[in-house]
């Protein structure tokens, strides 16, 4: 994974459970405590909330050229609604399916995204949302939770990285309860990646 | 350069340029997706001894910077297509006053709402006619996040140089993009100012063509006498019906622009030298562009780019000399076809001319200006 050169994700939900804040905490962690390229591309809708989100980011060792994912090692969607519209499963048609290149990972929260419709990526169904409410109390941990879960499933930014840039980017009074929630993701992938071994080619 | 890699959002950084060219005065009205910029110039201004002002709407926001450069500030709007409509009448009156000023358009669908969070290139023309009658304007299109930086501080200069607006044109993938930069030292680049009067007061005139085709602007209120209207006017700034009075000053303020496109034009071209077919792109398409030419050399097609950094005035001379090179030309752009029209006047006849088009609220993808590459080679 390290020697990889770039590598492209997308993150996807619904606006208001902050993907796109994730994915810009992310590509933080690289640019500015990895010191690597990298670039956090949004897409939203006029909607407040409630409106299928993405965010592209890529991480990479040179200047990264075209602004956007371009073949996509990692796809992770936290609503069926974003997870119909950005990839939907077997779906060929779709410019976003196409997206992802033939040896992506995909992510999904396993409550929130029920219907899969035959994926040909190796998928990994995880409850981001549950675990959240069960050990935070609150879903809205769910994000930071992910990113957790994201660095410890495919090590692309450090773990080390990701912290500071969390506590960077949590506002007064959150920092503790979000860098708990970051750790609750490290662990939660730690035990799931002993369980299955995880590559990304 | 600094080795250290900053993060950077486009907006965001356009509005640190501008701080860094000397805008001391930022008067504007927000909408999606250039509203950071206002946010942050809210914030920024008032720290180095400027001013913000929310204003009630976008068209008091384009008299207000005209205003404000009058009295010697260096002045910027930002905007997007809905609000740029709204300013195109005051836009002219930069125009015929000679104001220098610069304004933001970053572009997302239209027309009318349209979609305001996703990316569009179709007010390209509107930035070169969307004011009524025969002007000149100057548009810059940054595509990566050090050129973001440089235009804005490119923009100001032409602005100042040249007594005109200029216009950055972004579009919302670039707008919102959050980016890893090495920026240049600040005070590395050069700062225009105005060229202010050598004469005495009596002897003013704010549309002297003694000195050039660029007169010397006075400050409002620092004794000069001033007169400025959106009528037609001679060299004193008082209305003229005067035929040759008024086709004086309006060739002079053509040749002020076309006369000096050696100083206002910039292009990044990429392996044209060999090229059998060129790309013609700006803006975050122009970054699809590169990669999808990396790619198609990869397999062989002798591919090149032109990627205007001024677009308007736009680079006639040299797409007419690529075309005389290439057998095809593709335009990529996000519209029905605005760039394809400009790169079809200039070619002139001497090239295939290709279009690939996307107005679905969407950057267009390198594969498939690849693949476009590989259908007409």
């Amino acid at each position: 994974m390290m020697e990889k050169k770039r590598i492209d994700l997308r993150f996807s939900g619904v606006g208001g459970q902050g993907v796109i804040l994730a994915g810009a905490i992310f590509a933080e962690a690289a640019v500015l405590f990895d010191q690597k390229y990298a670039l956090q591309s949004p897409t939203y809708t006029a909607q407040v909330r409630g409106g299928a989100t993405k965010v592209d980011v890529v991480i990479s060792s040179d200047v990264i050229t075209y602004p956007q994912t371009r073949e996509i090692n990692f796809f992770m969607s936290l609503a069926q609604r974003s997870y119909d519209r950005f990839y939907g499963g077997n779906n060929p048609d779709n410019r976003f399916f196409r997206d992802l290149a033939d040896d992506a990972l995909v992510l999904v929260d396993s409550n929130l995204v029920p219907n899969l419709n035959n994926p040909p990526h190796k998928l990994i169904q995880l409850p981001i949302i549950d675990l959240a409410l069960r050990e935070m109390g609150r879903t809205i941990y769910s994000n930071v939770i992910a990113l957790g879960i994201v660095v410890g499933l495919i090590d692309v930014v450090s773990k080390e990285a990701l912290t500071a840039s969390v506590k960077r980017r949590a506002p007064k009074g959150t920092q503790e309860m979000n860098l708990r929630a970051l750790d609750i993701g490290f662990n939660f992938a730690d035990e799931f990646a002993q369980k299955e071994k995880i590559e990304i080619q | 350069m600094s080795n250290k890699l900053e993060l950077w959002g486009g907006n965001d950084l356009i509005a640190q340029a501008a701080i860094d060219a000397g805008c001391r005065f930022f008067a504007g009205y927000p909408i999606t997706p250039s509203s950071e910029i206002a946010e942050q110039l809210a914030r920024k201004l008032p720290k180095v001894g400027g001013i913000f002002m929310q204003m009630e709407d976008e068209i008091a926001s384009m008299g207000a910077i005209i205003g404000a450069s009058l009295a010697g500030e260096k002045a910027m709007t930002a905007t997007s297509g809905p609000g740029f409509s709204l300013k195109q009448e005051n836009l002219g009156y930069a125009c015929i006053s000679e104001t220098p000023c610069v304004i933001v358009d970053v572009m997302r669908g239209g027309p009318s709402t349209g979609l305001p969070t996703a990316p569009s290139q179709s007010d390209l023309m509107q930035v070169r006619w969307g004011t009524h009658g025969d002007h000149e304007i100057i548009a810059v299109t940054p595509a990566f996040m050090d050129e973001i930086y440089s235009e804005t501080i490119r923009a100001f200069n032409l602005s100042e140089k040249f007594r005109i607006p200029v216009i950055i044109l972004l579009d919302e993938i670039l707008g919102h993009l959050h980016e890893g930069v090495q920026l240049p030292d600040p005070g590395s680049l050069e700062i225009v100012d105005r060229t202010k009067p050598t004469v005495p007061p009596e002897e003013y005139l704010p549309f002297d063509d003694r000195f050039g085709d660029v007169p010397p602007m006075a400050n409002f209120f620092e004794g000069y006498r001033f007169h400025i209207t959106g009528l037609s006017h001679g060299k004193s700034g008082f209305p003229t019906t005067d035929v040759e009075e008024v086709d004086a000053i309006q060739m002079r303020r053509q040749r002020k622009i076309i006369g000096n496109t050696d100083q206002i034009l910039s292009n990044h071209e990429y392996h044209l030298d060999d090229a059998e077919i060129a790309v013609v792109a700006f803006g975050s398409v122009g970054r699809s562009a590169i990669d999808a030419i990396d790619e198609a050399r990869k397999q062989g097609i002798k591919v090149g780019l032109l990627r205007p950094l001024t677009i308007w005035p736009f680079p006639e001379k040299r797409v007419l000399e690529i075309a005389k090179q290439v057998k095809k030309i593709i335009v990529p752009e996000m519209s029905l076809g605005q760039l394809i029209l400009e790169v079809q006047r200039a070619a002139n006849g001497n090239a295939d001319i290709v279009g690939v088009q996307e107005v679905g609220g969407q950057l267009i993808r390198p594969r498939e200006i690849l693949a476009k590459l590989q259908e007409v080679i």
